[in-house]
């Protein structure tokens, strides 16, 4: 399994080092204090924000797995920086002559700055699609966690504060999109989308499939705000400045928010890991990116084909995909633990 | 229980007809979705299509077709638009294939889950329950599509442990049966047991610090007795509804990831075919069943709550 070594490293004092040593281009490692200024700020009392910080700061594997990210993200972003002065290549620049055997077999990885991946059937540089491919993926999982976050606090918001009317409209249609497969409603939608666009979104814009799986994942963040919120507007603080005159729109965004506001940082890293791996799937089952952009989906299941021939097509974007995932899921189960030690206490029975 | 049937029923037919007009819709709304054309071959002629669309209804206004096409799917008339087939044959065939694959890969997920994350909580923050979340959160982070890939090359293909694809009905040979399912069982099952696990473990360390609990040890229960019988019982009750939608959602064709990859001639298999070629009819069958199926086991699952917990109540 390509994941066990990266596990070893990420638990080492040089987060992510054998990952780093490994690739072409080293931008600055960020170190796990330098995400997170004002931790180290020593206070007689703690708020919970501080506390859980202090918590996670202490958590040298999940901060190793943040380091870990944010370096993949780094490299990511700078793709056209790696195409142009390293690969001196694009992600649609074809050379077929020199990276193809007479039985159209591409080379592997050279672990040179030409095709330091190897190349993909059509002669291009995986190194440099992959990172293409991973601005792609990461794009498209922010902005669906973006519209998730939005949405779903506003919906959970709205419905647990208003309830009556406001819930009797806005809760079917979260358990309309609760009851479909994610997989299924998003293929769906993302066949249909790709072909003929959505008013001024073509058909093939990253937007699309961003849009599909932010809406799909609404409801797993709405719904549990919502049960939240109704939990929340019964209890004194609220009913303190009800009576004070507050309106609805002040106590819901200065009262209930803040109150809700550790179970939505929970939810960011999780729907981050969901939505990139959702749109693999959608990808794997052509609704997702559509060529000739790229994504680790799209770059995976392009190359699941020719596993026997060239196993590096697959391979190092699912590695790269899986490790980008794994990543945020540690580092999220961190802060969620971080924000709620109940979770880690340990018991006898 | 009268109310609480009728008001389940009443939910179900509400949830269904709502699924069928979106994924209706969806497809309308679309400005190339052309299904006289897609029936008719990329080379037709206008008038062919033209002749293809009076046919198919596909001139007449957009609620004479909704309704049209719900009464073929409930007389069981509704054909597909790429084969000629019909749809719901098609489902009444496949679904023993995808019954074959999800219910033993439900069973060994939420057994698995069940042991690993009781395992878990009882050792909490030790090195056990860390390699434990490791395992999960790898297990949620690979995607099942590649998962499935890797093992049907390491060992179906590169050595030949087990069958390359394929799929042999229960009825014809038991054996054969489980041992072409055995990779795609386990594919469905990873993720699943990662998740699940992870849940189970946080609701167990919830309920152990409860007072009931202190009560049950300082009443002279075992230990064993009262994790068994009073902490894990309580801490089920989130898996059974989770587990409830995600096994109805599975039967409705979400396992069609799978059964692509291992060519299992499921419900599944069929949907993903579809949603391939925007065939609209298997897609709504597929998606009304899989309501259909949610609202069943949501059912069932509250049913199960109030036996586990005589607190609730059915309303």
């Amino acid at each position: 399994m390509p994941l066990d070594p990266s596990l070893r490293s990420g638990g080492e004092d040089e987060p992510g080092g054998g990952l780093l040593s490994s690739a072409a281009v080293a931008p600055a490692p960020a170190s796990g204090q330098d995400a997170f200024p004002g931790a180290s700020a020593e206070t007689p009392a703690l708020g919970p924000w501080k506390l859980a910080l202090r918590r996670l700061r202490r958590k040298r594997l999940a901060l190793a797995f943040l380091a870990l990210f944010v370096v993949l993200v780094l490299l990511c972003l700078l793709a056209p920086v790696y195409a142009a002065d390293i690969a001196h290549t694009g992600p649609n620049q074809e050379n077929i002559i020199n990276t193809l055997s007479p039985q159209g077999i591409p080379i592997g990885p050279t672990l040179t700055s030409h095709y330091f991946f190897g190349a993909d059937l059509n002669g291009r540089d995986l190194a440099v699609r992959l990172l293409y491919g991973g601005r792609n993926s990461l794009f498209i999982g922010a902005i669906a966690t973006i519209i998730i976050i939005v949405f779903g606090t506003l919906f959970g918001l709205l419905c647990g504060y208003f309830r009556g009317v406001v819930d009797a409209l806005l809760r079917p249609l979260m358990e309309l999109i609760w009851s479909f497969p994610p997989v299924i409603l998003g293929v769906a939608v993302g066949t249909a989308l790709a072909l003929g666009g959505i008013g001024p979104i073509k058909g093939n814009s990253l937007i699309v499939p961003a849009l599909i799986i932010g809406v799909i994942y609404i409801p797993y963040l709405g719904k549990p705000i919502r049960g939240e919120v109704l939990r929340l507007r019964e209890q004194d603080f609220v009913e303190a400045a009800r009576v004070q005159g507050m309106g609805p729109w002040r106590i819901m965004l200065t009262e209930i928010l803040p109150n809700v506001a550790s179970t939505i940082t929970v939810f960011i890293p999780l729907m981050l890991a969901y939505s990139i791996l959702l749109e693999s799937y959608l990808s794997f089952l052509g609704a997702g990116v559509q060529p000739p952009n790229a994504s680790w989906g799209t770059l995976i299941s392009d190359g699941l084909d020719y596993l026997d021939t060239a196993p590096h097509l697959a391979l190092i974007p699912g590695a790269m995909l899986v490790l980008t995932v794994l990543s945020i899921n540690v580092f999220g189960d961190a802060v969620r633990d971080a924000l709620d030690p109940r979770a880690t206490q340990h018991v006898k029975t | 229980m009268a109310r609480f049937v009728v008001r389940r029923i009443l939910s179900a037919l509400a949830l269904l007809f709502a699924v069928s007009v979106v994924v209706f819709g969806i497809f309308e709304i679309i400005p190339a979705y052309n299904p006289a054309r897609a029936i008719a071959g990329r080379n037709a002629s206008p008038t062919t299509v033209e002749e293809v669309s009076r046919k198919f209804g596909f001139d007449k206004p957009i609620y004479t077709q909704y309704l049209n096409t719900m009464k073929l799917i409930f007389t069981g008339q509704v054909i597909d638009y790429q084969d000629d087939l019909n749809v719901v044959d098609q489902f009444r065939e496949r679904f023993g294939a995808t019954l074959s694959l999800v219910i033993p890969a439900g069973l060994l997920w939420l057994v698995t889950a069940i042991v690993l994350g009781s395992i878990s909580a009882l050792k909490a923050g030790r090195l056990v329950d860390q390699g434990l979340m490791v395992l999960a959160i790898v297990g949620v982070s690979v995607p099942v599509f590649l998962l499935a890939f890797l093992l049907l090359y390491l060992l179906a293909f590169k050595t030949t442990i087990f069958p390359n694809t394929g799929y042999v009905g229960i009825t014809v040979s038991p054996i054969q049966w489980a041992y072409h399912l055995i990779l795609p069982w386990f594919s469905i099952a990873v993720l699943s047991v990662g998740f699940y696990s992870r849940i189970l473990r946080s609701n167990l360390l919830d309920n152990i610090n409860q007072d009931y609990v202190r009560t049950a040890r300082a009443k002279g229960l075992p230990a064993r007795q009262v994790f068994v019988r009073h902490v894990l019982r309580n801490s089920l009750m989130p898996i059974v509804t989770i587990f409830g939608l995600d096994f109805a959602t599975l039967l409705g064709g979400a396992a069609l990831v799978v059964e692509t990859v291992f060519n299992i001639p499921g419900v599944g298999q069929y949907e993903a075919q579809a949603i391939g070629n925007l065939d609209v009819p298997p897609i709504l069958v597929g998606s009304m069943l899989t309501a259909f199926f949610v609202v069943v086991f949501g059912a069932l699952a509250d049913l199960l709550y109030a036996l586990l917990d005589p607190r609730v109540r059915l309303s």
